[in-house]
């Protein structure tokens, strides 16, 4: 029986109802989205791979804990954010990288880029192509010695010294001047069968996840369409040393880290705009800065700058493209426009 | 011409609780009636009968004393208080309490027109005015004040049946049961508006009413079939579907020529004009997954929702909340003896796992979500912002006033950030700014 004389109703704002997804079911369907990737890397580098991008996942949530716990701040740990950074930075660094060296960039993504300007929401860079960019300064051989795919061994685990390295399609002679790597096919390039970083060698994989995360709803499509659709056109137009147009730019579009960067890097809420308009300046920016650093920077690889350098433009995006008021018509704005200009001469 | 509106979400319905069941009467009329003075937008009623005036079902009880609409007896008896009472909007409310003396004895000053074609635009304004016919969606606008404000301006008169809010059924069976009257009430605003076409408009969740209504509609009525999308039934977004036509930032539909009354509200012009009856009851949804028997009941205005609640089984299971509407624009009671008024259009007894979680707000991760749903073209993630540091010239350059409070943002928010509430504080605070600015410029002036 309910006992009705002493009920004890809850009273609130309207809604009273809420969607289902809350934020951490929304970076959990980050980390579905980005386990064939990992699939591909284990198949391809081995074991190392996943030891990698678990133990840069452990450490982006000691880091996050660790933080907040030492400042006495609300846990925030249990929002699945930092080990979102944690698989995106192992990502985006080659297998043989030491584990301590991930440490570090992990430390720096998640303390210096994500803590320090307060927390998850408040960051302005994105967490992990900042500690990328910082482990890259810090540590340039180690992050540009690539392995060749198919060389997997357990011993890898311990220590990475023995790896078959090459030339990959990273490597400054294919972004620079069209060569392509020896024994490189486009198939090879899309299915993943190329040396270069954890988790940025199969654009068939990273495709699926980013297919199915817009399925979700979990990403809009504008940002990856934009930055993607600017890459293609850009290098479509401009192929370089005679490969012919569309081979060109099929094989820009597979290498590198740009399907990981469109789908999983340039979507990251918290450094993307949200309004429509700015969705998609933001992803023509980081397409159109991808093709000029690749084209003429001195990096060999350009979607983690780009994406970066886009990254600290988003309240400006966002100004740019705040969405028309409702109900003002083409003509009224222009009447009112009209109406300043106006004014302002009469006052002139 | 694209004929939607941008954004809105889509929870889960719950209509099946209701949709199915005929509407009843009370298996037990309310042994007494708590009429509140203020069942409208606008200025309270002033009461014309006084403690121990005996009343009859119809006999008007109060009189507007701004804009408004006259309040009648919904049962016949006693008036035994005439002093403030719980309100279902919070607070207390000046009430008229009338004692039943079960035996619905009608009177009314109104006169049945089965003639009304004959009657002028005027004679049907006056009779609605004295019929306290409000708008019956929720917001309550006098309806003769929209209409004698709207003759000339109008050009589409549009009849609201989206019904977008989760678990409300009340007009789907109300187009169900008494479509004809609604039809009916259709042609007497046409009439008086002098048009000669009107809308219907319906989600399409409810294909049995879309097609009752088609088979019903006639003369220059078309029924059109809205996509299921919340707030689909918010007037504007309603106006935007069915016109393409977008109501300015601030105006109201007669700015770009539309009428929107709910169905209901037709159904009671009908009432009132033909059949001289004054509106003292509605349709009322009783549902939510707390309840024992969730059902669609005629109420008469004034009844205690606890009695209400009685008469839907009582409680299955400890309610975490109860509102009176829906769920997404639903205000939440804390006193059931709150009394219904002319707007609830249901009573809803939520469980703890049916309602919004009871957490904290979660940081922010601008996910852009809120923008993406907002029927208004808005940005709540920078509205919100704002608010939180008191900026609020800079929120009102957001164009936060616009905000319908449909709570689509609030719905879909991952980090349970409470946007609505926070938009409704930052419009008063807005609000009580201007009026400051202006005071001060007025005290500057008169210096000058």
């Amino acid at each position: 029986m309910i006992d009705t004389k002493n009920l004890k109703l809850s009273v609130a704002s309207s809604p009273h109802v809420s969607s289902p997804a809350g934020t951490r079911n929304l970076m959990l369907d980050v980390l579905v989205a980005l386990v064939p990737a990992l699939i591909m890397a284990a198949y391809f580098f081995g074991p190392r791979a996943l030891l990698l991008t678990a133990v840069s996942v452990a450490g982006c949530e000691f880091f996050e804990w660790a933080y907040r716990k030492a400042l006495k701040k609300p846990g925030a740990a249990g929002d699945l954010s930092a080990a979102v950074t944690g698989v995106l930075l192992a990502f985006v660094c080659p297998v043989t990288l030491p584990y301590w060296t991930i440490l570090v960039g992990d430390f720096f993504a998640i303390v210096i880029v994500k803590q320090l300007f307060g927390g998850l929401g408040q960051n302005f860079m994105n967490p992990a192509l900042g500690g990328r960019a910082f482990l890259m300064m810090s540590y340039p051989v180690a992050m540009t010695t690539w392995v060749l795919p198919g060389t997997p061994n357990w011993a890898g685990i311990v220590s990475a010294a023995d790896a078959v390295t090459g030339a990959t399609p990273l490597s400054n002679d294919f972004m620079h001047s069209g060569v392509m790597p020896d024994g490189v096919s486009l198939m090879d390039m899309f299915v993943g069968n190329v040396g270069g970083c954890v988790g940025e060698i199969s654009a068939l994989m990273l495709l699926l996840g980013g297919i199915y995360l817009i399925w979700r709803g979990t990403i809009r499509v504008r940002i990856p369409a934009a930055f993607l659709g600017t890459v293609a056109a850009l290098t479509f137009l401009f192929p370089k040393n005679g490969v012919g147009n569309v081979e060109w730019m099929a094989a820009q579009l597979c290498s590198g880290g740009l399907m990981l960067g469109a789908f999983f890097m340039a979507t990251d809420y918290v450094t993307s705009p949200v309004t429509k308009k700015g969705e998609l300046y933001f992803g023509v920016g980081c397409g159109l800065l991808t093709v000029l650093i690749r084209y003429f920077g001195g990096y060999p690889e350009g979607v983690s700058y780009a994406i970066l350098i886009m990254n600290v433009c988003v309240w400006l995006l966002d100004k740019a493209g705040k969405p028309g008021r409702f109900g003002v018509t083409a003509e009224a704005k222009k009447a009112a426009r009209e109406a300043r200009k106006r004014a302002k001469k009469e006052a002139a | 011409m694209k004929l939607s509106f941008y954004g809105g979400v889509h929870p889960k319905e719950h209509k099946e609780l209701t949709c199915a069941k005929a509407v009843e009467s009370l298996r037990k009329a309310p042994a007494q009636v708590t009429l509140s003075m203020s069942m409208h937008v606008g200025a309270p009623c002033a009461p014309v009968v006084q403690v121990g005036d005996q009343v009859t079902v119809g006999q008007k009880i109060a009189a507007p004393t701004g804009l408004g609409a006259p309040i009648h007896a919904s049962v016949s008896g006693k008036v035994v208080a005439i002093e403030p009472r719980p309100s279902c909007g919070g607070g207390k409310m000046m009430a008229v309490v009338i004692e039943n003396d079960f035996q619905d004895t009608f009177a009314s000053e109104l006169t049945p027109h089965p003639d009304y074609d004959a009657l002028a635009p005027e004679e049907i304004i006056d009779i609605i005015k004295e019929a306290g016919i409000t708008g019956m969606g929720g917001a309550g606008f006098p309806t003769h004040v929209k209409i004698s404000s709207g003759i000339g301006k109008v050009d589409t008169l549009i009849v609201n049946a989206a019904e977008c809010e989760p678990y409300l059924t009340s007009d789907h069976r109300l187009m169900l049961e008494e479509g004809e009257w609604i039809i009916k009430g259709v042609k007497i605003l046409m009439k008086t508006f002098g048009l000669d076409k009107a809308y219907i408009g319906i989600e399409d969740n409810k294909p049995d009413a879309i097609e009752k209504m088609r088979a019903l509609a006639e003369g220059g009525v078309e029924v059109v079939a809205c996509r299921t999308r919340y707030p689909q039934g918010a007037e504007k977004q309603l106006i935007q579907r069915i016109t393409g036509r977008e109501v300015p930032p601030g105006g109201l539909p007669a700015h770009v020529g539309c009428a929107v009354f709910n169905a209901s509200t037709a159904a009671a012009v009908y009432d009132a004009v033909a059949e001289g009856k004054p509106l003292t009851r509605r349709i009322v949804t009783l549902t939510g997954g707390a309840l024992n028997e969730p059902k669609n009941v005629l109420v008469p205005f004034g009844t205690p929702i606890a009695h209400l609640i009685e008469e839907a089984g009582g409680f299955r299971e400890t309610p975490d909340r109860v509102l009176v509407g829906g769920p997404m624009m639903g205000i939440a009671v804390y006193d059931l003896s709150a009394c219904t008024i002319k707007g609830n259009n249901g009573i809803l007894c939520m469980t703890r796992a049916e309602a919004a979680e009871h957490v904290d707000a979660a940081a922010c991760i601008r996910c852009g979500r809120c923008v993406n749903v907002c029927p208004m073209h808005l940005t709540p993630v920078y509205m919100h912002l704002y608010t939180e540091k008191r900026m609020w010239d800079e929120a009102e350059a957001m164009n936060l006033m616009d905000c319908i409070e449909c709570g689509s943002c609030n719905y879909i928010c991952p980090a349970r950030v409470p946007l609505v509430q926070s938009f409704r504080m930052a419009k008063f605070e807005i609000r009580t700014l201007a009026m400051k600015r202006k005071a001060e410029a007025e005290k500057e002036a008169k210096k000058a």
